[in-house]
């Protein structure tokens, strides 16, 4: 078992390692110049083929790639100093830049946005399985039934919506149609600071995500169970007695349990690395919409981090769904 | 076979072209009795000391090899062209393994294949194509070994089409002609396999085998997922083929009447090893090693329990043991009451004890007659509990290869006679 | 073991039964239906049997000739919303057609209980063996406490045979092997000492030294609680060895019915005949001919009109007429043995069978009788 997550650690490190030099290697040989979107920035898109030429050096990029791809890399575990054009900024580990945008420490703006987006993250998975699994198990238990119809079509013209017009509505007509007190002031407060108004402005983001995100796990845990249900363990444990919750509840689910957890570890991941339509709609300070920003600014630096950091939520969010499934089926022996 | 399934739905339009019977007499007609041997045939496949073993892996951070399971360990069998031999034992005996490795769907780790006195055992897979052709198999479970997305011509034509054989305009005419040599109407090479009956489709698994005209079919467990009253039908339709298109059979099935039924000769298998080989009558009515006569006592009796008479059962206590970590000596020794001394000492040769019987043991005799002292210990260089005798060696040539020789050891005299 | 039937009062409607004197287990008339989109499809029609205490059962028939669907009724597992079911099923003096969910639960895995074909799925792959042995304890026994229950599992996987069943009780049922895993299952079905025990095709998925010892242990065990035991299989070797008294079904209908040794040396229903002679046997005379069935298992939602073995069978030529295609024979006393019943129309069906059939499939059983 620990040697199981050691080796699925060194392996993912491996491909955090490779993520980091695509990604490098990606703004180095670019169709920009890489150094060209800070010299923009910096000088009111006044940027001349000679100050370019300054950006590009004190930036590195006429050096060899792969010394400085180290350079870059030794900033993420010891930190250093970064000198542009001229101006050294010390940036602390783990360094990755500033972002060109703000010209603050890209990690601590990460870090800075990371609690919305794990609020965000949390919340919105939770209600994925607090409601699509019990109605899902609900409707495999009336297969064939008109409650099991009514609820398989619900879901399926809810899942036909698009995310953000459905978002985009909810927001709509609960903040400025119907002005539900308390949740129309949507947005990220602090746990920490006041837990009350925490949730209050994520709970309207929190139900978009949940009600939207948990059609699919509503026909996904009535199918799993449905299967489930057939099985001939099943037959069995009707056969000795058992009274029909215990059957349907301790040996159904147990096992229709596996493959949704398969899919909400995937979920999960794709959650923390970011929410696009749910933070512009509702307004919350999170990683995914910095990522967005980034990319359409040309923020090198972040759109690194985010990246990398992408990589790592679905590396270890992986690792624990398969921890989560050995725990579940004996059968799959973690070795 | 539990009725809990879909049951099969015949379909009259199905049913297969070749008229059915529709009397007793003609019934009858179409019912086989067991094949024959016939010794003259000159073998067409020949195996000679067989091994397959599998590498097991280490878990931890390093994946290297810690053992092998031993799944077929030096085997040695002959079969005669036209003709069949069984293959019979327990789950995890190595009688599926040596099916796939004489198809070559495995690389064998050692030991020779000699089909048509050509070793293919160590062939790359592109020298092996053209010879592939001659060897196909039929396999166990219909419902799964044909493609649910291909249409029954698409199945049955693919190796044709693979191997190049007729150009592509002709296919469908062969395809047909094949469907009706297996007893399905030709005109449903469109239709898809779950349209059809689990008779039906192992039809359709036969017509495939056979679109090359192979010279050796391997059948592995062929009736045996099918419904007892449609066994009689594919086992009679393989019987016909064979005779038809003078096919060598290797018959692999845990069914020993089944296997008695088809095939003339028989081999048993125990934990990757040959224990007995011989022809039909001599194995079954005269099993001279005790794990052929414990699987054959095991096998309920119709007709012996109809009168009454119920034989008294050899019981083999617990389970196989692990084929990576096989008994020393003989492997069935373990759960053998004739096991002595000897036995963990030194592994019984598959010894040459009639015209056409080997067994492997160091007490060999019908049931109930088994010997005090073992009879191989003179030939074998030992004593009669297994240790090294001063001065004697084993035996030059125990007649351990493919195929019988003219001269024998005789276990009750305890020497070697001549036919 | 075997019992000496009483004669059956058959008259032809209620098609009675090879009668016992206190039998168990008395089912008449059962009659399952399964409405489906293709339309109704009847598994089971017009059952009647009934098995005694110490008595073995051995029902016989192929896939869809209802002998799964008629003994899943007898512990009342189909769903009453899929499911029609009408006749009757006492277990002891007790009605179970329509009897409510909590009282078929009482009885399941309690006075009778069953046990499956292939134990690898049958048992949870999620819940050890001990606990799943223990939970069906405890479903009957509520004031057990969980150290009561696993000693109760344990002392009866040793009874099983299973060797240090102290260890083993906390494996998984993949870390049994195939035997292991059937006799955890018997265990299971017998925790709480079944008046009945429904073994279906108990040893269809084993080797045969596998199925000998678990065959064996099943008689052992029943001479022990003395069960009422019904053995489904499609394996006559199997009812030779276990059964006292065998049912053939057919397209849901029992075909032919009496003591196991009358119906294997008297068979007088054609598909009866065409089982045995369709099976080969490792003691059979060489010259004897594998006669197969022809056609396939009729359709349950279009069966057959009039005896649903016409299509198949290779004797009708031998009743007069139209009658096989026309008229459903009754279920009605053979000509030899007592309590001994057949469904078929043919008029000396004794006669073909010795003259005819057995020369073919048993030569040499021919000058014996």
């Amino acid at each position: 078992m620990f040697a199981y997550v050691v080796k699925r650690l060194i392996a993912g490190f491996f491909v955090v390692i490779l993520v980091s030099m695509s990604i490098f290697a990606l703004f180095w040989y670019g169709p920009q110049e890489p150094a060209r979107p800070l010299c923009n920035l910096e000088t009111s898109q006044r940027c001349t083929p000679e100050r370019l030429e300054v950006y590009t050096e004190s930036m590195g990029y006429n050096n060899p790639i792969h010394s400085e791809y180290l350079k870059f890399m030794k900033g993420i575990v010891a930190g250093r100093d970064i000198t542009i054009a001229g101006r050294t900024q010390e940036c602390p580990a783990p360094c990755f830049g500033f972002s060109y945008a703000t010209d603050r420490p890209v990690w601590g703006e990460l870090k800075d946005r990371l609690p919305a987006t794990i609020s965000v993250a949390f919340g919105g998975a939770a209600l994925y399985v607090i409601l699509g699994v019990p109605i899902g198990i609900a409707a495999a238990r009336r297969r064939g039934t008109l409650t099991d119809k009514a609820l398989v079509s619900t879901f399926l013209v809810l899942s036909s919506v698009p995310y953000y017009l459905f978002a985009l509505m909810l927001w709509l007509y609960v903040t400025i149609v119907w002005q539900v007190p308390g949740l129309s002031d949507t947005g990220y407060v602090p746990l920490s600071e006041n837990p009350a108004k925490w949730a209050a402005g994520l709970l309207l983001p929190w139900l978009a995500l949940g009600i939207f995100g948990s059609t699919q796990y509503t026909r996904f845990a009535r199918g799993s169970m449905i299967e489930a249900l057939s099985e001939d363990y099943i037959r069995t444990a009707r056969a000795k007695g058992l009274p029909t919750r215990t059957v349907v509840y301790r040996h159904g689910l147990r096992a229709a349990m596996v493959p949704i957890v398969t899919i909400f570890g995937i979920d999960l991941g794709t959650l923390l690395v970011g929410t696009i339509f749910t933070e512009r709609i509702f307004d919350i300070q999170g990683i995914g919409l910095w990522a967005l920003l980034a990319v359409g600014d040309k923020d090198l630096p972040v759109v690194q981090a985010t990246a990398l950091f992408g990589a790592v939520v679905m590396i270890v969010c992986n690792l624990l769904v398969d921890l989560v499934y050995s725990a579940l089926d004996p059968r799959v022996r973690l070795s | 076979m539990s009725d809990d399934k879909t049951p099969e739905v015949s379909d009259p339009i199905l049913e297969a072209q070749r008229p059915q019977a529709e009397t007793f007499a003609e019934a009858v007609a179409h019912g086989h009795t067991a094949t024959r041997l016939d010794t003259s045939k000159r073998p067409v496949l020949e195996v000679d000391n067989l091994r397959m073993w599998f590498p097991v892996k280490a878990s931890g951070l390093v994946r290297r090899t810690v053992g092998h399971v031993q799944a077929v360990d030096g085997i040695s069998f002959q079969v005669p062209e036209g003709g069949a031999l069984g293959l019979v034992g327990e789950s995890g005996c190595g009688k599926s393994t040596t099916g796939r490795l004489i198809t070559r769907l495995y690389k064998p780790t050692g030991g020779a294949i000699n089909f048509e006195g050509r070793d293919i055992a160590q062939l790359s897979n592109r020298s092996l194509k053209p010879l592939r052709r001659n060897v196909q198999m039929i396999f166990q479970d219909p419902y799964t070994s044909l493609n649910p997305r291909h249409t029954v011509g698409a199945i049955v034509g693919a190796p044709l089409a693979v191997h190049n054989i007729v150009p592509k305009n002709q296919i469908k005419d062969r395809v047909k002609e094949l469907l009706e040599v297996v007893g399905l109407n030709p005109e449903h090479y469109n239709r898809y396999p779950n349209e059809f009956s689990g008779g039906q489709r192992q039809r359709i698994g036969i017509a495939r085998a056979l679109t090359l005209n192979p010279k050796v079919l391997v059948a592995d467990e062929p009736v045996s997922a099918l419904d007892v009253s449609i066994q009689a039908q594919v086992v009679n339709l393989l019987q016909d083929l064979q005779r038809e298109f003078n096919i060598a059979f290797l018959f692999i099935a845990h069914d020993l009447a089944v296997v008695r039924h088809f095939c003339p000769e028989v081999a048993v298998m125990y934990l990757g090893k040959i224990v007995e080989i011989a022809d039909r009558e001599t194995l079954y009515s005269r099993p001279h090693h005790p794990y052929t006569q414990a699987l054959l006592s095991a096998v309920p009796d119709v007709k012996q329990a109809a009168i009454g008479g119920r034989r008294e059962r050899i019981r083999l206590e617990g389970d196989v043991p692990s084929p990576i970590n096989p008994p020393s000596g003989c492997r069935f020794r373990t759960r053998c009451h004739l096991a002595q001394e000897i036995c963990a000492k030194v592994e019984p040769p598959l010894l040459q004890i009639g015209p056409r019987h080997k067994v492997a043991c160091h007490f060999p005799a019908p049931l109930g007659q088994a010997p005090a002292t073992p009879s191989t210990a003179g030939l074998l260089g030992v004593d009669d509990r297994g240790n090294p005798q001063p001065g004697a060696g084993p035996a030059a040539d125990l007649g351990e290869g493919p195929g019988f020789n003219d001269r024998w050891f005789d276990v009750e005299r305890r020497s070697m006679v001549g036919a | 073991m075997s019992h000496i039937p009483t004669p059956g009062q058959s008259t032809p409607q209620t098609e009675s039964r090879v009668s016992t004197s206190d039998p168990f287990l008395v089912v008449d008339d059962l009659t399952v239906k399964f409405p489906t989109e293709e339309g109704q499809i009847t598994a089971v029609s017009g059952l009647s049997y009934s098995v005694a205490r110490g008595q073995t059962l051995g029902i016989v028939g192929e896939s869809g000739s209802g002998k799964s669907v008629s003994s899943l009724a007898v512990l009342g597992l189909h769903d009453p919303k899929r499911s029609q079911i009408t006749g009757s099923i006492k277990i002891g003096d007790q009605e179970i057609v329509g009897a409510s969910e909590s009282t078929m639960r009482a009885l399941r895995g309690n006075k009778v209980s069953m046990i499956f074909q292939d134990a690898l799925a049958a048992l949870h792959p999620f819940y050890k063996v001990g606990g799943q042995l223990a939970e069906a304890y405890r479903a009957h026994h509520h004031s057990a406490s969980k150290r009561d229950a696993r000693r109760k599992a344990i002392e009866m996987l040793d009874r099983v045979g299973i060797p240090q069943p102290d260890k083993r009780v906390d494996d998984y049922p993949h870390q049994f092997s195939g035997g292991m895993r059937q006799r955890a299952m018997i265990a299971m079905g017998l925790i709480n000492d079944p008046s009945l025990l429904i073994a279906d095709e108990p040893t269809t998925a084993l080797d045969v030294t596998v199925q000998a010892q678990i065959l064996d242990l099943l008689q052992d065990l029943q001479a022990e609680f003395d069960s009422a035991v019904i053995i489904i299989t499609h394996d006559l070797g199997v009812i030779a060895e276990m059964a006292d008294e065998v049912l053939v079904m057919y397209a849901g209908r029992a075909v032919e019915h009496g003591t196991t040794k009358q119906l294997l040396t008297h068979p007088e229903m054609p598909y009866t005949w065409g089982l045995l002679s369709s099976v080969p046997d490792v003691t059979a005379d060489t010259d004897a001919r594998l006669i197969p069935i022809p056609g396939n298992p009729p359709s349950l939602v279009n069966p057959p009109s009039g005896c649903a073995f016409h299509p198949r069978c290779t004797h009708r030529d031998k009743v007069p007429g139209d009658l096989c295609r026309t008229e459903m024979p009754a279920l009605l006393p053979a000509t030899i043995g007592q309590g001994h019943l057949k469904r078929c129309h043919l008029a000396d069906p004794v006669a073909i069978y010795q003259q005819e059939v057995l020369p073919e499939i048993a030569p040499e059983l021919v000058e014996e009788n």
